[in-house]
Order: structure tokens, then C-alpha cells, then sequence
């Protein structure tokens, strides 16, 4: 049960030239199950990544596997795919275009051929799952919230009963508040419904908190890939890909350098704070 | 997948043509159509293809790329021609049943369609060598007298502009709209025709909302740069003539005094 990438390339406009590739020889696997975030510069190629997961671009070489079928294979039903592994594209309360929120929420489910009662109920669901409460149902997708609207975008790709849910950078133009909800949501999606998270961010701050794995894109490859913990112990080389680590991390890391013997363990700025009063008081 | 669509097509090239100020390239595009159309006999239509042939090579732009602007009116270009072959009145050289071709209709044929050719090449090599933006900097100029008549010339020529620029910007967000509806389950390419124009609806109204949200915002942007038309507004890039614009002036007007020798 996992999506697999095997030595997936990909280019831009005319094949065989090189100055448009924006992947090289990618492997990758996600697990059912995870929470993981893909970080990188900006035109690393995050998003083109991404959506070769549910087959919208084809890679140009190599192979994507969907639970270990080959989704390139003739009779391989793109439709279930894309049922399976739901796509909420960078800003995607852009492509709204309903008259009433219900109704644009039902647009995925009634395209992937459910029944009609089905289609109400995972709609309704799905909504009520993202937190648009009952009163907004028949109102105007227009007449909503950034925020809102970005939950009923959300709802508009769940409602279809996605197992694998890759967001693109889902909290880009968010006030603090609203990315906190949105990643509540992607929490609760993670652990009640057992859904397998993937989300594109450029904050560090955002994967320390919620990811369990890190996959670091830089010029179309991947170069690290593992846990936060892990990941964030390469301050220099992320540094020189134009990334950064967490400021708690950054702070314990700084403090270490100038000789404090402190566990350099940290990921969160509680568990800095924590490390710190235990230096101190040692 | 709409992505290939190119239009304002400017080929890149360093050139004479690519060089010459955008006046002298649409007076010359205007000189060269009117001659097309005033030329009487072979030898007028001779000049007429040395001529372009001449400005093409100059130009480094590739014939190939050149005859592929052909393509949208290949159709008008049969229709034409068949309709001016067969049913056009005169001293006839072949008959077979209903069929009767006259040396008029054979002439005219060729004629009409030669100037069919090079009207488009002549106006597409045009647009080749010169930018969408140079283009309306240069009608901007040269239309300036209508203003004495009220004519809003700057406002035509800065709509004209903007429009050109939305495009590129309008092609991305419909891929990106057309992958966001398709990544929902929208199938844009099976199904009947109705079917087919329903599921644009998904595309086009956000497109809508789009394009309207982002001229709101340039709206924005131009008011808060102290825009307010035309009036003693500057150039950062004014046109100049120079010394080579001159001499294909003269070589212009030269090529159209053609038009009362032959
Ligand atoms: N439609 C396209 N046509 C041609 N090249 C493209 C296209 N989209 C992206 N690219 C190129 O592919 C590379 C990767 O782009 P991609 O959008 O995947 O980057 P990204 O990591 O998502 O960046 P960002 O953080 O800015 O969203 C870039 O060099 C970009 O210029
Ligand atoms: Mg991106």
C-alpha cells in the first residue's frame, strides 16, 4: 500500500533537451501511514514532483508504482487514481467555480461515478471534517473567507475518499491562525481517518512540528530524506541549498558552537527551552 | 496541454529586420500588402516574392517556421482557389463534362492565392522580428495625429498592450485550472459534444474570476503609481529613428514605385 517513484525523470517542454528539467532520476516511496513533508528552494521541484503522484504529468522516464501496479500500464484507470491520491494544488479556493459551496464539494465524488446519495453524504462529511459548519452549505463560494474557502477546496479533493492526501504548500497566504487550522485538520485527518499526509512547505518550523518524514529537494533531486531529527542535524548543508533549520534548532545549535555542552536533540522550541534549563542547570 | 499554443509569436533573433524601428517594419508591412494588391502580371508578383525573400533571409528567421503560419488558412486557400477554378467565365482550354477551366480563372487563381500567401507571410514575418510591445509603442506613435480627432490613442494602444502581456499569464492559469478540475475526476476529452461543453464550465468560470481578479489588481497597482493617461507621460525606451531606418525607408518606397513600372 504505497506510491513508488522508480529513477523518475522529467522535463519540460521538448524531450531530450536539457535546460528544462526539473526532475532527475528520482526514487522515492511513500508509505500508508506517514505525515510527510517536501521541502526545498523555490523551483527545486516540489510541485512537479507532486503531481506525478496521481498521474496528471507523466515522467518522462522511469516508473510510478500505486500499490505495486505501474500506473503507465495500458488499462490502468487513471479515474481511481486520482480517487485514491487526492491533489489540492497550491491556492486551490482558485478553482472554485460552483454556485454553492455543497455543490462544488460534490464535483470530485459525482466525477469518480459514485452514487448520488453517496456523493451527498461524502460531501456533507467532508465538509463537516474540514469545519465549514451547516449554515454555509448553500451559500456562495464566493461569499466566503480566504480561509474558508481554502477548507471547502480541501473538501471539494476529500470528499472523493482520498487514502493518500498531497497538498501543495496548503498554508501559503494563511495568517497564523488559519495555518494552525489547516494543520489541525491535516492532523486529525492523519490520525482519525488514517490517511497518509503530504504537504509541500518552505517552513521549517511547520515540518519540525507536524512531519514524521522530510524528503529535501534541491535542483530536481532529492538530497535528504528521513526523519525531522535527523534531517535538521545537516544545518550547513541545508543552509547551502537556500534552506534553513527551525530557530529553536538554530538557537541550540549556535549555543553548542560556542561550546555549551547541550543536547543538540531538539526539534520544537519546547523541547529547546528544555534543553536549555537543563544546561543550565547542570 | 493548451501550452502549445503560441501567439504573438516573436522569434528571438539578432537581425537587420529585428534591429529596425517598428514604424518602418508596419509602414513597409502596409507598403508591401498594398503592392500585392496593385501588382497587374507575373513580373509584378516576381518582385513581390524576391522582395520577401530577401527581407526573410536578412531576418535569420527560419522559412520553415515562417510557411507554418500558413497552416490556419490553407482551408480559405483551397475554398478559394476551387471556387475561382471552376466558375469563373472566359475563353475556356479544357472542358470535360461539367467541368470548364478558363485562362482567366486559371490567372486569377494564382493570383488571388499568391497574394493570399504573402499577405499572411509578409504580416507574420511582422510579427517575427518584432516584440507585441514594440508593436504598439510604434502604432501608438503613428496613429498620434488621430488625437487632434479625439481619437483615445494612448488608452487603445495601453489596452492593446496589457492584453498582449495577459496572455502568457491566462494560458498558465488555465493548465493550472485544467489540472486542478482533472485531478477532481474532470474528463475534458472523452464524451459528446454537449458533454465536452459542459465540462469547460469548470474551467472557464474560474478562469473568469481570475482574469477579473487580476485586472482588479493591476487597476490597484496603476492608481498607485500615479497613473492617469496619457498626458505628458515619458518613454523609458522612446523610439528613434536612425540612420539604417532611413535607408529601408527608402528601400520601401522604392520597391512600391514598382507598382507603376510593372
Ligand atoms: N509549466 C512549466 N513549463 C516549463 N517549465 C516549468 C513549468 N513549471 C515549472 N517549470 C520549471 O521546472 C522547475 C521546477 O518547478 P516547480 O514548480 O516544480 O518548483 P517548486 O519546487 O514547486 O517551486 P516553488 O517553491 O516556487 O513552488 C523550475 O525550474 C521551473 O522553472
Ligand atoms: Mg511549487
Amino acid at each position: 500500500m504505497s506510491i513508488v517513484l522508480k529513477n523518475v525523470s522529467y522535463t519540460y517542454g521538448k524531450s531530450g533537451s536539457d535546460c528544462g528539467q526539473a526532475l532527475k532520476d528520482i526514487s522515492l516511496e511513500i508509505h500508508k501511514g506517514e505525515f510527510l513533508a517536501i521541502v526545498g528552494h523555490t523551483g527545486s521541484g516540489k510541485s512537479t514532483l507532486i503531481q506525478l503522484f496521481n498521474g496528471l504529468e507523466r515522467a518522462t522516464q522511469g516508473e510510478v508504482y500505486f500499490q505495486g501496479e505501474n500506473i503507465y500500464s495500458k488499462g490502468f484507470s487513471m479515474k481511481r487514481l486520482r480517487s485514491k491520491v487526492g491533489l489540492v494544488f497550491q491556492y486551490p479556493e482558485h478553482q472554485l467555480f460552483e454556485a454553492t459551496v455543497i455543490k462544488d464539494v460534490e464535483f470530485g465524488p459525482r466525477n469518480m461515478g459514485q452514487e448520488p446519495l453517496q456523493v451527498e453524504l461524502n460531501s456533507f462529511q467532508a465538509l463537516k471534517d474540514v469545519g465549514i459548519s451547516e449554515e454555509l452549505l448553500d451559500v456562495s463560494v464566493l461569499a466566503l473567507s480566504g480561509g474558508q474557502k481554502r477548507r471547502v477546496a480541501i473538501a471539494g479533493v476529500l470528499a472523493m475518499q482520498p487514502e493518500f492526501l498531497v497538498l501543495d504548500e496548503p498554508m501559503a497566504g494563511l495568517d497564523p491562525a488559519g495555518r494552525r487550522e489547516i494543520f489541525s485538520l491535516l492532523k486529525k485527518l492523519h490520525e482519525e481517518r488514517g490517511i497518509t499526509i503530504v504537504f509541500v512547505s518552505h517552513s521549517m518550523e511547520d515540518v519540525a512540528e507536524y512531519a514524521d518524514r522530510v524528503v529535501v529537494m534541491n535542483q530536481g533531486q532529492i538530497v535528504l530524506d528521513g526523519k525531522p531529527r535527523r534531517i535538521f542535524h545537516y544545518e550547513k548543508e541545508l543552509q547551502q541549498i537556500g534552506l534553513g533549520v527551525p530557530q529553536a534548532a538554530q538557537l541550540v545549535h549556535r549555543l553548542a558552537e560556542r561550546g555549551a555542552g547541550i543536547e543538540q536533540d531538539c526539534l520544537t522550541a519546547d523541547e529547546s527551552a528544555a534543553a536549555i534549563l537543563r544546561w543550565l542547570e547542570k | 496541454m493548451i501550452r502549445d499554443i503560441t501567439i504573438g509569436q516573436y522569434y528571438r533573433a539578432d537581425s537587420v529586420i529585428h534591429r529596425l524601428d517598428p514604424r518602418v517594419k508596419i509602414v513597409g508591412t502596409l507598403l508591401y500588402i498594398i503592392s500585392l494588391f496593385a501588382f497587374r502580371g507575373f513580373a509584378g508578383y516576381a518582385a513581390a516574392v524576391v522582395f520577401f525573400g530577401v527581407i526573410v533571409f536578412l531576418s535569420k528567421v527560419p522559412l520553415s517556421y515562417i510557411l507554418r503560419g500558413l497552416k490556419p488558412v490553407f482551408f480559405v486557400l483551397i475554398f478559394t482557389s476551387v471556387l475561382n477554378l471552376f466558375w469563373t467565365p472566359g475563353e475556356s482550354f479544357f472542358t470535360w463534362g461539367v467541368i470548364d477551366l478558363t485562362w482567366e480563372g486559371l490567372y486569377k487563381t494564382i493570383f488571388i492565392a499568391l497574394r493570399l500567401i504573402f499577405l499572411v507571410l509578409g504580416s507574420s514575418l511582422m510579427t517575427f522580428t518584432t516584440t507585441p510591445n514594440q508593436l504598439t509603442d510604434a502604432l501608438e506613435k503613428l496613429l498620434g495625429p488621430l488625437r487632434h480627432l479625439r481619437v483615445p490613442v494612448h488608452e487603445l494602444s495601453m489596452m492593446m498592450s496589457i492584453a498582449l502581456r495577459f496572455i502568457p499569464i491566462l494560458v498558465d492559469e488555465t493548465d493550472k485550472i485544467m489540472k486542478a478540475q482533472a485531478a477532481r475526476g474532470a474528463d475534458f476529452e472523452s464524451g459528446s459534444i454537449m458533454q465536452r461543453l459542459k465540462s469547460m464550465v469548470p474551467i472557464l468560470i474560474p478562469l473568469f474570476v481570475s482574469a477579473v481578479r487580476r485586472a482588479d489588481d493591476l487597476a490597484l497597482a496603476m492608481d498607485a503609481r500615479c497613473y492617469h493617461g496619457g498626458a505628458g507621460r515619458t518613454k523609458m525606451h522612446p523610439l528613434r529613428y536612425r540612420g539604417q531606418d532611413f535607408v529601408a525607408y527608402i528601400v520601401c518606397i522604392c520597391y512600391s514605385l514598382l507598382i507603376f513600372v510593372v
